[in-house]
């Protein structure tokens, strides 16, 4: 018999203890990854000798593995005086690596805001904060909200790399049982059952979003 | 998104500075063990690359043009590999199959994994470039009495393949970047080696530094490739690319 009905049932609660962790992860993650893309996003567009090294830093984090980056957290900040659990070391990578594709959604939200905005704003007197908060931003995020919408569904796909440094979600719990009892036909597919439900319905949710952005915001 | 020049001078640079390092003294020592890691990682983007265009053109294929049964098996699979983890995958193949009796070496596995992984993503790239052609053109080779397969080989392809080559660019590096899961299955790359010289020497900055700039270095020369290989494949095609 390959697939245990019995087994499959009794694990499940486990997985789904370790689901939570996993959207914990996921969740936090992305609050960076947004807040840290849009920072990044708008120091590049304050002059060259801001927006280089930023872009050097977007290229470097981007051009180089996640899982790299979650042991280079997790192993050399410790060396600086800087001790993190392993889960706040895997959300600390998950969201400084996203941060960088987020910052390049931001970018094109915020190219897409007609020069005449910032005229206007400069003609009425408004400080660079002013424009920014009340002008451009409102205008420039919630078109690019789906695109943000697909890197949290492609973060929580990553999310199972944090196993590699022992955080207790999906995947470690899942090899965890496995070794324990020497069969990884059930947790492993379960995992795998689980996160295609996840991406499916957040997919569809993502879906209703855009549509319901589509209508307001005909350019 | 940066010009093919400041890539090169990035590239130079991320390249002289690993040449710089390993000339001294913590460093030396890394070197070999990182550049034997570095080979292996080379070769399975290599070949998991090369599988995933062939599993990619061919789940398009069969998505837009084979006869039903087909086509749902190729919407499953991009589903599927879309939907769930790279590192599932991966643990899938190499944990679960060899309780269904398919025992397949790691470096297979990994390779495979990648390959179907990034395949799917790649399946709807080749879709959206089969489908930006022209209508024109499957009218006029229709026009011309061609069948369907000729029209796909002669007209459409070359057509839609100059319009993937950037999203194809962008998947190669996903791939590398997802070759370093691979020593969570115990193939020694560039990842597994950094880990192994960890735990032995502790020399967790100098290490782990060394090794991100040796990957940003394979990325930007795969950057480079591709602004190459688009370059001369968008010669003499009279449509004007939009930059």
């Amino acid at each position: 018999m390959l697939w245990d009905w019995g087994y499959a049932l009794e694990i499940l609660p486990v997985l789904g203890q370790a689901a939570i962790i996993t959207i914990e992860a996921t969740l936090l993650g992305f609050a960076m990854a947004a807040v840290l893309g849009l920072v990044f996003a708008i120091l590049r567009m304050l002059g060259p000798a801001v927006a280089w090294p930023v872009s050097m830093l977007i290229e470097l984090v981007r051009s180089t593995p996640l899982l790299i980056q979650i042991f280079f957290l997790y192993f050399v900040l410790p060396k600086f005086g800087v001790t993190l659990d392993a889960f706040t070391a895997g959300v600390l990578a998950l969201g400084l690596h996203y941060a960088t594709y987020c910052a390049e959604v931001y970018r094109a939200g915020l190219e897409n805001i007609p020069r005449g905005q910032w005229e206007a704003s400069i003609a009425l007197n408004l400080s660079l904060y002013t424009t920014f908060k009340d002008i451009i931003l409102p205008q420039a995020i919630p078109p690019v909200v789906p695109p943000l919408g697909n890197y949290l569904v492609a973060l929580f796909k990553e999310t199972p790399l944090l196993s590699a440094i022992a955080v207790l979600e999906l995947m470690q719990t899942a090899k965890i049982l496995g070794s324990e009892t020497f069969r990884y036909v059930e947790p492993i597919t379960l995992v795998g059952a689980l996160f295609l439900a996840m991406s499916l319905v957040s997919a569809a949710l993502i879906r209703q979003v855009e549509r319901a952005l589509g209508r307001r915001f005909v350019r | 998104m940066m010009g093919i020049r400041s890539i090169a001078v990035m590239l130079a640079a991320s390249l002289a500075l690993v040449a710089g390092l390993s000339t001294t003294e913590p460093f030396r020592t890394f070197m070999p063990g990182l550049i034997e890691g570095a080979w292996m990682t080379v070769r399975i983007a290599l070949v998991g690359s090369l599988l995933a265009v062939l599993f990619g053109v061919a789940a398009a294929l069969a998505r837009l043009y084979g006869p039903l049964p087909l086509r749902w098996l190729a919407r499953a699979y991009i589903e599927i590999f879309r939907g769930t983890s790279a590192l599932v995958q991966l643990f899938w193949l190499f944990f679960v199959l060899p309780d269904f009796g398919i025992s397949l070496a790691p470096f297979t596995v990994a390779v495979l994994t990648l390959g179907l992984n990034v395949g799917a993503y790649g399946a709807e790239i080749v879709r959206a470039a089969i489908g930006a052609v022209p209508r024109g053109q499957w009218e006029a080779s229709t026009a011309l009495n061609m069948t369907r397969g000729q029209m796909l080989r002669r007209i459409i392809l070359p057509q839609a393949v100059v319009a993937m080559i950037p999203p194809w660019g962008n998947l190669f590096i996903e791939l590398l970047k997802a070759t370093a899961l691979v020593s969570l299955i115990t193939i020694s790359d560039l990842a597994f080696k950094a880990q192994e010289m960890n735990q032995t020497t502790f020399k967790t900055i100098d290490i782990f530094t060394l090794v991100l700039l040796i990957y940003l270095a394979i990325s930007l020369a795969i950057t480079i490739g591709m602004r190459l290989i688009e370059g001369a494949a968008s010669r003499g095609l009279a449509r004007g690319r939009a930059h």
